[in-house]
């Protein structure tokens, strides 16, 4: 048994995950042996009784109201033990502790933003503490997105206008995927994320510290990270080759066309524009799609990425 | 056997033997010839071959599409296509497959040809009507083909909102082409309600009704009641994005959810539109080739009723992550184990009827125990993703796209594709090779599973559907998955190859090649242009294989029609009277 879930699931890395498992692990077995008799039943009969000649005689059997009732009531028994099995491990995964650590999520096409009770804002990067409960607050900007850590069990729909919500407890330190798993666009399968569980103490130091790291950084050194870690790259490539969105590369001073503005030459103005309100020019051939980075950076952020941008040629 | 009571009301028919004509002459296919007169044709056999070449044409096509998704995950990321046009390639291989090929397969090809022949009629109650349906599916399929040339579409085959409200290309159209395709589904199963009501040949009791009858009727009534549903929604949606009337978008105060409701609350009835003929289907075919009474008739008959109803409760279970209440998950979860019973129950039957029976493994029959093994998985793992908490973490990754893919393609097309080979020599009066026939179907079944048990692997380790990229540790998966369909699409290839031949050069058939005790073999193959030279009368169940032959070939020779009042054979009576 612990040899098929290791195959078949992801490692347990959340409280929630031991009572998903073993639910799991139950319906594949008690399928299998189902399965295995079925199969036996269809191949047994398709040779033993295979017909011998055109003049066979089959007995006349209706019905066997013992025989019925046994194949419709025990799988009635195994159903609901199934039923109540899943309902359990729902209630603990809807059920969030009331000392739960909270962290906003807001997921936009194609990034997830994880605001901290700091003020510091981390783009695709969550961090938690490990063994402490952390309850998600999430709503989306644009389309609906869902939120999926195979590690840890969990999902759930982010939607625009509305606040859902999901918990979970890290049982060990480390990293985890997460994905977007509500079809959301051309860079759905793009919009993933890390989750990273720290020691408790560690959390504590990161959450102060985060974000003066960048201040021993040159602005290009500083924008090349910023891109990277605010999802830039997802949709804008640095060697030329063509995403969702336009290439940073060879971007600085080019002659941009757009699908309805006049031309303007790319300059610090048009990228912080384009940073902050991204719909106020569209680039010709590409679609409107862009999420406004207004509140995620900050003007140092944005004179770093200009920065770096300019060393792209 | 009747007391004085009852055999007053009995009136007494004289009945005769006759034994269907070998090797017609004159049948259907050669009478009332020529494109205009094809294409204007009332017969419910003509309008359910013209249904045959369409879904085949969407099968292709959708197949096609697969093959090339397929290919595309060869490798994370770009492998030939870009990330759009796999979006529009996924969205249209979906929609294709569903409205195109799955809803309209059993009930309107196969189902029109067939449901008038079991029932002695010589046509549906509503001939223009079903002629109409056709048409009507034609234009919804034009719509929908402008559609992808004129933009494309990339939502996914469910327009989930609001980003289907939001997204560029043409959504407007191809919602419009499957709005007007829902009518045609939605006259297709009242013609078939009324003429199973209306026309049954004298001694077709509900208790002697054909299973795929059974089956055929609980469909009728959710197409009747579900795409209605179906209709609304996506006309709402229309309005939403032509007139920005504020329904299912949140920037224009509606709600997203609630667009899911009104979808799954047809598109879950649905899943069972195109499942319950199938096990109508499945039904006639294990009877006939085990040559035995069904087990359990009134079981099978009835769950397939049981399940058309439950099923209009269970929508909510595609959306336990989107946020309705947790008392509705609930709700919603217990009602979607329920459906598996009666599901259960039929397995069992089926398996009860080849206890003891005189199996003959010709291709049909093969169909049939591939749809029990892959129809049995689908089943399985449905149940698993009902397990709420389960669910929550399988929720939109591969697992649920092999479980419907088992249940779709593992059981709906294996059901069809043994209706197909079953009725294929009345359709045509044509054999095929039966060599050919079994290859492919191994081949299919090969491949099939190549392709999607890989898929509730990657499932379960998280791989999340809809994806162009994925990280690096499913690529092995992906890649023989990839294997498994190109071995799937060859056996459809040699598939292609061996029913063409047998159209051309085929061997011909005689007009109950399986020995079968239904009545639409007890009439030439092909069959004459109005079904039955004679009025047939039915005494007895049409799986009684204990009884001779000679009691399944009666009729009524002269003018009289056998459909007024109180009419009732008796079953001395007709005895007597045999030739």
């Amino acid at each position: 048994m612990n040899k098929l879930s290791e195959f078949m699931l992801p490692p347990a890395k959340s409280t929630l995950a031991a009572e998903t498992d073993a639910l799991f692990n139950f319906i594949n077995v008690t399928s299998l042996i189902l399965l295995i008799g079925i199969t036996i039943a269809i191949v047994f009969f398709s040779w033993k009784y295979r017909r011998r000649s055109e003049n066979d005689v089959t007995p006349v059997i209706t019905h066997n109201s013992k025989l019925e009732i046994t194949w419709s009531v025990i799988p009635l028994i195994l159903v609901i033990i199934v039923f109540g099995w899943g309902l359990s491990g729902y209630v603990n995964l809807t059920t969030v502790p009331d000392d739960a650590y909270e962290i906003r999520v807001v997921g936009k096409s194609w990034l997830w933003e994880f605001h901290y009770e700091t003020g510091h804002v981390s783009v695709n990067e969550l961090h938690v503490p490990v063994d402490r409960p952390v309850k998600l607050i999430m709503s989306s900007d644009d389309v609906i997105h869902s939120f999926y850590i195979p590690d840890f069990r969990i999902k759930r729909d982010v939607l625009p206008n509305r606040y859902s919500s999901v918990w979970f407890e890290a049982t060990e330190t480390g990293e985890s995927v997460i994905f977007c798993t509500e079809y959301c666009g051309m860079a759905h399968s793009d919009m993933l994320a890390t989750t990273i569980v720290h020691e408790q103490d560690e959390f504590e130091t990161w959450l102060e510290t985060a974000g003066s790291a960048d201040d021993n950084l040159s602005p290009v050194e500083l924008g090349e990270q910023l891109v990277t870690r605010n999802a830039c790259t997802t949709c804008h490539s640095v060697d030329g080759s063509r995403l969702q969105g336009p290439s940073f590369q060879a971007l600085w001073g080019s002659e941009r066309v757009f699908e309805d503005a006049e031309n303007v030459t790319a300059d610090e103005n048009y990228i912080r524009e384009s940073i902050l309100e991204p719909q106020a020019k569209i680039v010709e051939s590409y679609d409107p799609v862009m999420p406004p980075y207004a509140g995620t950076l900050d003007d140092r952020q944005i004179d770093a990425i200009i920065e770096y941008i300019k060393t792209l040629e | 056997m009747a007391t004085e009571e009852s055999t007053a009301n009995v009136k007494r028919v004289q009945v005769k033997r006759f034994k269907p004509e070998e090797y017609p002459e004159k049948h259907y296919l050669n009478q009332e010839t020529g494109l205009w007169a094809w294409m204007t044709t009332v017969d419910h056999k003509k309008i359910g071959l013209m249904y045959l070449m369409s879904v085949a044409f969407f099968f292709f096509i959708g197949g096609m599409l697969a093959l090339l998704i397929r290919t595309e995950l060869l490798t994370p990321a770009r492998t030939f296509m870009d990330a759009d046009v796999y979006n529009q390639v996924f969205t249209l291989h979906g929609a294709i497959m569903i409205f195109f090929f799955l809803i309209p397969s059993v009930p309107a090809a196969l189902g029109n040809f067939i449901l008038p022949l079991q029932l002695g009629a010589k046509d549906v109650a509503f001939p223009r009507l079903n002629l109409a349906s056709f048409y009507i599916y034609v234009i919804g399929a034009l719509f929908t083909i402008t559609a992808i040339f004129t933009g494309g579409v990339d939502t996914g085959w469910t327009f989930y909102t609001p980003y289907s409200a939001t997204t560029g290309g043409s959504v407007m159209m191809m919602t419009l082409g499957v709005f007007i395709l829902g009518f045609s589904s939605i006259l297709t199963g009242l013609n078939f309600i009324v003429t199973i009501h209306k026309l049954r040949s004298p001694g077709i009791t509900w208790n002697r009704l054909p299973l795929n009858l059974w089956g055929l009727y609980a469909t009728s009534i959710i197409q009747i009641l579900a795409t209605p549903v179906l209709a609304i929604t996506l006309l709402l949606l229309t309005m939403e994005r032509a007139l920005g009337i504020g329904i299912f978008d949140p920037a224009l105060g509606g709600d997203p959810v609630l667009y899911q409701h009104f979808f799954w609350f047809y598109s879950h009835p649905a899943v069972y539109i195109m499942i319950v003929p199938g096990f109508g289907i499945i039904s006639e075919v294990i009877s006939t080739f085990s040559r035995k009474v069904i087990f359990g008739y009134w079981a099978i008959a009835l769950s397939s009723l049981a399940i058309a109803f439950i099923g209009f409760l269970v929508w909510g279970h595609h959306m336990f992550t989107a946020g309705q209440s947790s008392l509705a998950s609930m709700v919603f979860s217990f009602l979607t184990f329920l459906v598996g019973i009666p599901t259960g129950i039929k397995i069992f039957n089926w398996l009860a009827t080849m206890y003891r029976g005189s199996i003959d493994m010709k291709t049909p029959m093969l169909y049939a125990m591939v749809f029990l093994f892959l129809f049995t998985i689908g089943g399985f793992t449905g149940i698993m993703l009902g397990a709420l908490a389960v669910d929550i973490h399988l929720h939109d990754t591969y697992y649920v796209v092999a479980h419907f893919h088992y249940v779709m393609m593992g059981g709906m097309v294996m059901a069809f594709l043994a209706g197909l080979h079953y009725w294929w020599p009345k359709m045509f009066g044509k054999m095929y090779s039966e060599f050919w026939a079994k290859i492919s179907c191994g081949l299919v079944f090969i491949g099939f599973n190549m392709t999607f048990l890989p898929q509730f692997i990657m499932g379960a380790q998280g791989m999340p559907r809809r994806y162009f990229n994925y990280i690096d540790q499913f690529q092995s998966f992906h890649q023989f998955s990839t294997m498994g369909a190109y071995v799937m699409g060859i056996g459809f290839f040699i598939m292609a190859g061996y029913l063409l031949h047998s159209l051309m050069k085929g061997k011909r058939a005689t007009a109950n090649p399986w020995g079968s005790r239904a009545l639409e073999w007890q009439t030439s193959s092909p069959a004459p242009l109005h079904n039955f030279e004679h009025t047939p009368v039915i005494i007895n169940g049409p799986y009684d294989y204990h009884k001779p032959m000679s009691e399944f070939q009666l009729g009524i020779a002269t003018s009289h029609n056998g459909h007024h009042g109180n009419e009732h054979v008796s079953h001395t009576e007709s005895k007597t009277e045999q030739v």
